[in-house]
């Protein structure tokens, strides 16, 4: 009885909030805009170093936002790392070793390392860039970790840390290199914005693709029944 | 009534039952399922909402890819810390009902 009136008391709750959320979008849609993103956006594109607006707006205008974003993603790969066993990172225990799946593996690893790479290279100028190349390249690791190729950078050491923290560190670089120039704070010089959108998003993609991989390596695999998990405490 | 509005309408749907989920399931993994749903509606919002007044607009599209990248970490470390706290408890719900023991750890 306290339980079904709860329920439908936050079902009631639920539908106001709705409701709410519905007549502000409702509002803001009969609201013509004061001012247009998109054309402002088609006016400084020349400045951006790259033809893609959505890369331009991700990777110069509102870099801000993309290094904050990297920030946080190297904060859930440690964290995800932390929590798991440190040496359930990569064993060699496992890796599962199915045949088919090993010989798709020989077609498609490196089909997929090509296609990340294109998708990196094809954002400047059409729908692609870092994030969509780093999930192809962690879908690639997910699938050889599966198909039981080693993989000793995994292992909680040097090289992993270097891989997760190589994204934003360059980024930072550069954001205060603009700044300790007398720039601002993010801001490239205009010559040079197209080589250093594409040395940020080529380090973003392998980072991206290293925080994935680790939290899906750190998440799951080892059995339930594992008594060392947890039976300390 | 244009079909961009319409997907930001359906946005705000998925936030009430995401919303509902969230508060109503005790199932840790379907608490965070609901909480994603939940976040998907707001990406409905952000994209469908601009595109209603003047077209496509790469500014929200970008700050939503961004969303989504962070969305796919934080349910990935979501995760990671259910698992850790099934391994320690043996509990798939927050409130420690002897109930709701499911197997794990004895």
């Amino acid at each position: 009885m306290i339980q079904a009136l709860r329920i439908s008391a936050i079902a009631i709750a639920c539908l106001m909030f709705v409701a709410g959320l519905a007549a502000s979008i409702w509002a803001i849609a009969g609201n013509p805009l004061p001012e247009s993103l998109p054309q402002l956006l088609s006016e400084n594109m020349s400045r951006s170093g790259v033809e893609h607006p959505v890369t331009a707006v991700l990777l110069n205008f509102r870099s801000y936002d993309t290094l904050l974003e990297i920030g946080v993603l190297v904060i859930a790969g440690i964290a995800g790392i932390s929590m798991a066993k440190t040496t359930s990172l990569e064993d060699p225990e496992l890796r599962t070793s199915d045949s088919l799946l090993y010989a798709l593996q020989r077609w498609f690893v490196p089909l997929m390392l090509v296609l990340a790479g294109y998708l990196l290279w094809a954002g400047a100028d059409r729908p692609g860039g870092a994030f969509q190349a780093g999930a192809v390249l962690a879908a690639t690791g997910v699938l050889m970790r599966l198909g039981g190729i080693p993989m000793e950078f995994i292992r909680p050491g040097l090289l992993l840390r270097l891989g997760l923290a190589l994204g934003f560190t360059v980024f930072l670089l550069v954001a205060l290199a603009s700044a300790i120039g007398g720039d601002a704070f993010l801001a490239y010089p205009p010559a040079m914005a197209k080589t250093l959108i594409v040395v940020i998003e080529s380090v973003l993609t392998l980072s991206i693709a290293m925080v994935l991989l680790a939290l899906f390596v750190s998440a799951p695999v080892n059995d339930a029944e594992d008594p060392e998990e947890g039976g300390s405490s | 009534m244009t079909a961009p509005l319409l997907y930001a309408l359906a946005g705000a749907l998925l936030c009430g039952l995401g919303l509902f989920g969230l508060l109503c399931l005790s199932h840790l993994l379907r608490k965070l399922l609901a909480f994603n749903v939940m976040g998907s509606g707001v990406f409905l919002v952000m994209v469908g909402l601009p595109q209603h007044q003047g077209g496509p607009d790469p500014v929200p599209q970008a700050l939503v890819l961004t969303g989504i990248v962070v969305a796919i970490a934080a349910t990935a470390l979501a995760v990671v810390l259910i698992r850790r706290y099934y391994h320690l408890s043996g509990l798939t719900t927050l409130d420690a009902e002897p109930t709701s023991r499911e197997g794990g750890q004895e």
